[in-house]
């Protein structure tokens, strides 16, 4: 039955924003993580969605999932602080290509998506519900 | 005179079923409203009804011999598409607040067919009953 299907679609939105938000978490929490190479810095991650096309849902109901989570390739800042205990042997430390801007839009954007599939959900069960007291 | 009980619920009946696919429709449009390359679908509530009441389904091939394969089950009314009215880079064509509003107001629809549903039944019982 098609309602039903609307817990799957809102369900799988729901899904795939609490990955984004748990990707700007970590982000924003790895904003200032110093250290002494390229390669051990921490990149900016951001998840890639795609439309959930599947059989089961049917022809109309199109849920979302994550299907990767790509680091970002922005170059990272150098910063020359010879006295840092993570310095290199030239004095520079590398910090993460994180944002802080970008991380609150996507932080707000994806709060907002979430609420907005919660309500989707919420729509829906008093759609079912009545719908279950037909003729009584 | 014949009483059908088929006939009793009216185009409520069809208007119900419209409605809650046309719920699924948009919340996947309401779901999809960050994914890149997702077009915005909806339904022509005019043509479906025209398609109701004529007892056609869109797009059906006609089955001319019993050995025809018939078509999937869950074939449903015609999608068609929109133009956004802020495009995005991404290719995404969802107005997230026209598909919020669109959702509110069929789910509004929907309860309304619900209640004329629950008038018709209660008037047939009334009838039953002989009160």
């Amino acid at each position: 039955m098609s309602l039903f299907n609307v817990f799957k679609v809102a369900g799988s939105g729901m899904n795939a924003q609490t990955v984004r938000l748990n990707t700007t978490a970590s982000n924003i929490a790895n904003a200032d993580t110093v250290s002494s190479s390229v390669n051990e810095t921490y990149r900016a991650r951001h998840p890639v969605f795609a439309t959930l096309l599947s059989e089961e849902m049917g022809d109309a109901a199109h849920g979302v999932q994550v299907v990767n989570i790509v680091k970002d390739q922005a170059p990272l800042r150098q910063e020359y602080r010879p006295g840092h205990p993570q310095a290199d042997a030239n004095g520079y430390v590398y910090l993460p290509n994180v944002s802080i801007a970008e991380e609150m839009a996507n932080m707000i954007s994806a709060s907002r998506s979430y609420e907005t599939n919660a309500e989707v959900v919420s729509t829906a069960k008093q759609m079912l519900m009545r719908t279950l007291q037909l003729g009584q | 005179m014949p009483i059908s009980l088929d006939d009793a619920f009216g185009i409520h009946e069809q208007a119900v079923k419209f409605r809650a696919q046309r719920t699924e429709l948009l919340a996947a449009n309401i779901a999809n409203a960050d994914t890149p390359g997702y077009k915005a679908r909806d339904f022509d509530f005019a043509q479906a009804l025209q398609q109701a009441m004529q007892g056609q389904r869109p797009g059906e091939l006609a089955r001319t011999d019993a050995r025809h394969i018939a078509p999937a089950a869950h074939y449903s009314y015609e999608q068609l598409y929109h133009t956004p009215l802020q495009p995005s880079v991404d290719g995404n064509t969802v107005d997230i607040h026209i598909e919020k509003a669109k959702f509110s107001e069929n789910a509004m629809q929907y309860m309304t067919s619900l209640q004329f549903l629950n008038s018709k039944i209660s008037g047939l019982r009334k009838a039953i009953r002989g009160e």
